[in-house]
């Protein structure tokens, strides 16, 4: 408890500085300290996505990175997603295609999705199966989450 | 019944009510929950499967700093709680005896999580081992160790056993008759979001538990109960809730653990279970081993059936005795099953609880009676199919034990199914290491009676409106995901004629909603649509009639659309619907109708006769294509055609993702989810180990819908949240049986079972893989119950008919 290692960050935007234990974990980090509630935690194991954040635009398991690792990098979280209210074309797509269920794996599915598109505009459809069948969902079946995707990624807004 | 261009919200594809806020990241499950000064629990669990508490001692984790309390079985009063009125046998935090690696001993509330943690490490706890029953053969053989001392005989919770006609004289009738043995392992439900609770005692002496549950109702009781406090002062909220499939239905230890360490410390406590704990609190599928005995004519009609389970149930009862009838009750509203006989039987094992996961009970009988009549139509050399098409319930009619069939699209899924996936041209044609699978199934639109006997409505519905026209509707049901607060909405929307977004619903809240039993059953669109529907007319009156005054009309002549009421031969003569509210209030008064839904009383009048009943069934059909590599036994669905009888969808796409849900679902139970263990402990109590499909396990889904207008649902609707995943998983395994002439008996279908039968292929021996013997027969006598006659099927149908004349709707012609 005594360790504190002083570190910034900028999250959503907003730059941060504070100083955490070692062991802190960028998900407590971001919901236990920040109230960034948006970000789950699922497996606790790095497996199923749920907390699935952007760091510096690639998606990483925010559940099995410590936030010391992380310092100084720009995370964007689901509430990051919708500055102003505006939602993110692929939040609009997931709403639209009822890509939604019970909405546990939403925002982890929806920035896999963001990670994908922001490095690769025009995924193939193998891609999309792919950056999506990193993150597990238990009740749709993907088939929505999927075609939500893809809507976004063929340039429906 | 409306035809259906004349509804403005029912039937159309609109987004849920509660999607926006889902994909911002903005609800708030129980785990999102931080309240002031909030402390966190911990819950020490047992590390044997079986064993005596002889001695607790927390002074060590007390002394640790920052722990506020410790508590033990001794700071509850002595009752025991269970979901299930004649299986109370859980205690909060066990105080004489431990059951399974998992069973809750002691809790910690703390500062955080991290403290809690630690000092759960420093509570000993001094045990005396006793043996260990990890199977359905031990419990039957070992009659010494007892789990419980309760039950049917030893080691057994329920045993079961019904006859409706004469089996033994229909199999002596039979051209064919063919016996077979199944097993079904269990699985667990798995859901996203861990279970978690937060309690707040309030200095009025009444406590507020939040939590991730699938039955709001059941939890206010059981805490009542446990606590020893008055329903009155305990106040019960269901957080939105991240996944459940039957695994959050149960009244759970953590949930009495924050509410009393909120009594004891003054603060609002949280319990967050971890994953491993998730696995633990189970309350899944069962294992279930079977055995069938079906009598055919030669051209396959069913003559008389003998159907036989035993369950493996876990160290409690939970809704085992549910679950034990549903392994028996639903083999008759499918096909024809003229006589049919019955014996079940649940015993108690050292492992986490099972209970109720999707299709409750119904799946593992699914599987095996439709490999089963899949190999009675080898037997005959008939295609699996038409054997099946030609004996499919009658609609309105009553089955052997005394179960009222409603609509029945049975025929139409079947064709669509058919057509679609291009069975003729597959069906024992296809190159090897390729083959297609066929099932249909049955499964309730809601359960004909609550879990605790009653006269009382099992779901009510509030609806205020607004002097602005905002309209609030009130109702106890539980959004697990599958869109029931959508529903509420869409049903109020299109009475009213206004739009979904134009709806509050406030839902769970036992402190503001009318009771809804819960989320369990697949009866929440019926029970809760019923009831805001009457709810809305019972408003619609009062706003037609108080618009006809003002518009010198009859109230008849009016019609509610697009957010006005309106003379329908003269659209233009109107009002808004906000004017429309304000004429109505002022002239009857604030403007508040409450609507209630209680099933229709059926069921024969036998001791067991509770479990099966339903206002409606729904139907699916399912045909699978695999793709089976000889070399690994990997099975890989390519795709999956389901139609799906579903009396209406009020909203396709939220059915259509609820099929594609259960699918899914079905697929992972079929080849590869299984809860394991070994020397007692849980082999696989993480997401890493207990493998689940990702998109890439996933095959292409096609859905159809069928709409057979039931005159029992709101605007027709039935049942699609648990029926669709039924067929999913006989139909791989017949699938499996087309590509390599294996017959995997035994789910889930994993590549060393596929590997096995080809080998025993390879040596020309029967190729199959799966249980070869059941235990002994110490089935009670049965309960020989008369078989309906036609007067009671006239009966059944006439009642169906004077309901649907007194809702006004009457069947699709």
């Amino acid at each position: 408890m005594a360790t504190r290692i002083p570190m910034s960050f900028t999250i959503n935007g907003d730059r941060y500085e504070m100083e955490l234990p070692p062991q802190r974990t960028l998900l407590e980090l971001l919901r236990d300290e920040l109230g960034l509630t948006g970000t789950k935690e699922s497996c606790g194991a790095g497996i199923c996505g749920a907390c699935t954040v952007l760091v510096d635009g690639q998606p990483v398991s925010s559940c099995i990175k410590m936030a010391f690792q992380v310092k100084g990098r720009e995370i964007t979280t689901i509430e990051g997603l919708a500055p102003g209210g505006q939602l993110d074309p692929l939040q609009e797509a997931f709403v639209r295609h009822g890509a939604i269920q019970c909405g546990y794996c939403t925002p982890g599915m929806i920035i896999i999705a963001k990670g994908l598109l922001l490095q690769n505009p025009y995924p193939s459809e193998e891609e999309i199966y792919e950056a999506v069948g990193s993150n597990i969902c238990r009740c749709t079946g993907y088939v929505k989450i999927v075609e939500a995707v893809r809507a976004v990624a063929r340039g429906e807004r | 019944m409306s035809p259906k261009e004349e509804l403005a919200v029912i039937g159309k594809p609109l987004p849920k009510v509660d999607a926006w806020e889902k994909v911002a990241g903005d609800t708030r499950f129980a785990d999102d929950l931080f309240l002031p000064r909030m402390a966190y629990a911990k819950i020490l669990r047992s590390c044997h499967p079986h064993a005596l508490i002889k001695r607790i001692e927390t002074s060590r984790a007390r002394a640790l700093p920052g722990v506020y309390a410790v508590i033990t079985g001794a700071d509850f009063p002595p009752v025991k709680f269970g979901i299930m009125p004649t299986s109370q046998d859980e205690e909060v935090l066990c105080t004489e005896k431990v059951r399974f690696v998992g069973d809750p001993v002691a809790a910690v509330a703390a500062v955080d999580e991290e403290t809690a943690e630690r000092a759960t490490e420093l509570i000993d706890v001094e045990y005396e081992v006793l043996p260990t029953i990890m199977s359905i053969e031990q419990a039957l053989a070992q009659e010494k160790v007892r789990i419980h001392e309760y039950g049917d005989g030893p080691n057994i919770h329920k045993a079961v056993s019904l006859e409706f006609g004469d089996v033994e004289e229909a199999f002596r009738q039979a051209h064919l008759v063919r016996e077979d043995v199944f097993y079904f392992e269990g699985n667990t439900h798995l859901p996203m979001e861990q279970h978690a609770a937060v309690a707040r005692w309030g200095p009025d002496g009444k406590l507020t538990l939040w939590s991730s549950t699938q039955t709001p109702h059941y939890v206010h009781r059981a805490m009542a109960k446990v606590l020893g406090l008055p329903m009155s002062h305990v106040r019960v909220i269901a957080t939105p809730n991240g996944g459940g499939f039957g695994g959050k239905s149960d009244p759970f230890s953590h949930e009495m653990v924050v509410a009393r360490f909120a009594q004891l410390t003054g603060r609002p406590v949280k319990c967050t279970l971890t994953r491993e704990e998730v696995f633990y609190c189970h309350r899944g599928r069962h294992p279930v081993l079977m055995w069938v005995k079906t009598g055919v004519t030669k051209t396959g009609e069913i003559l008389g059936m003998h159907f036989r389970s035993w369950l493996d149930g876990g160290a409690y009862g939970s809704y085992g005795v549910a679950s034990t009838y549903y392994t028996g009750v639903l083999q008759t509203s499918t096909y024809k099953v003229p006589v049919y006989k019955f014996e079940g039987m649940r015993v108690f094992t050292n492992k986490p609880p099972c209970g109720p996961k999707r299709g409750h009970g119904t799946p593992q009988p699914r599987y095996a009676l439709e490999c089963h009549l899949d190999k009675i139509a080898a037997d005959l050399g008939l295609d699996p199919v038409e054997l099946r098409r030609r004996q499919l319930v009658d609609e309105f009619s009553m089955t052997a034990n005394h179960l009222t069939i409603t609509t029945c699209g049975l025929g139409e899924c079947i064709d669509k199914v058919v057509e679609a996936s291009g069975w003729r041209d597959k069906f024992r044609k296809l190159p090897p290491g390729r083959g297609v699978g066929f099932a249909a199934s049955a499964y309730i639109t809601g359960a004909g009676l609550p879990i605790y006997w009653n006269k009382m409505p099992h779901s009510g519905v509030i609806v205020k409106i607004d002097r602005g026209g905002g309209v609030t509707v009130f109702c106890g049901s539980t959004d697990i995901g599958q869109g029931s607060d959508s529903v509420l909405a869409y049903v109020v929307a299109e009475v009213l004629g206004i739009a979904p977004e134009d709806i509050r619903v406030v839902t769970g809240d036992t402190d503001l909603t009318p009771v809804d039993l819960g989320s369990y059953s697949s009866r929440v669109t019926i029970m809760t649509g019923n009831a805001a529907k009457e709810a809305a007319e019972k408003l619609q009156g009062l706003l037609f009639d108080a618009a006809a005054k003002k518009l010198d009309v009859p109230p008849s002549a009016l019609e509610a659309r697009a957010r006005r009421i309106f003379v329908r031969d003269d659209p233009d003569k109107g009002m808004s619907f906000p004017d429309a509210a304000q004429l109505a209030e002022a002239a009857y008064g604030t403007l508040a109708a409450a609507g209630s839904y209680t099933p229709p009383m059926r069921g024969g009048k036998f001791k067991g006769s509770g479990v099966g009943p339903t206002p409606a069934y729904s139907y699916s059909a399912c045909v699978v294509e695999v793709a089976v590599d000889p070399e690994t036994g990997e099975v890989r669905p390519v795709e999956i055609w389901i139609a799906h009888d579903v009396g209406r969808a009020i909203n396709p796409l939220l059915v259509e993702g609820q099929v594609e849900g259960s699918i899914y679902m079905g697929l992972g139970e079929a080849l590869m989810e299984e809860q394991v263990f070994r020397k007692g402990l849980h082999k696989i109590p993480s997401m890493l180990e207990y493998k689940s499909p990702t998109t890439l396990e996933t095959p292409e889904i096609r859905t159809v819908l069928v709409e057979t207008l039931d005159p029992e649902g709101p605007f027709g609707a039935k049942e699609s949240g648990q029926g669709p995943l039924l067929p999913v998983i006989p139909a791989i395994a017949n699938a499996v049986y087309d590509a390599v002439g294996v017959r995997v008996d035994e789910v889930p279908i994993t590549p060393e079972k596929v590997l096995k039968g080809l080998d025993l292929r390879a040596q020309g021996k029967e190729p199959r893989v799966g249980p070869e013997r059941v235990p002994a027969a110490r089935f009670p006598e049965p309960i020989r119950v008369p078989l309906p006659g036609e007067d009671s099927t006239l009966e059944a149908q006439a009642t169906i008919y004077r309901r649907a004349i007194h809702r006004r709707e009457g069947p699709r012609s």
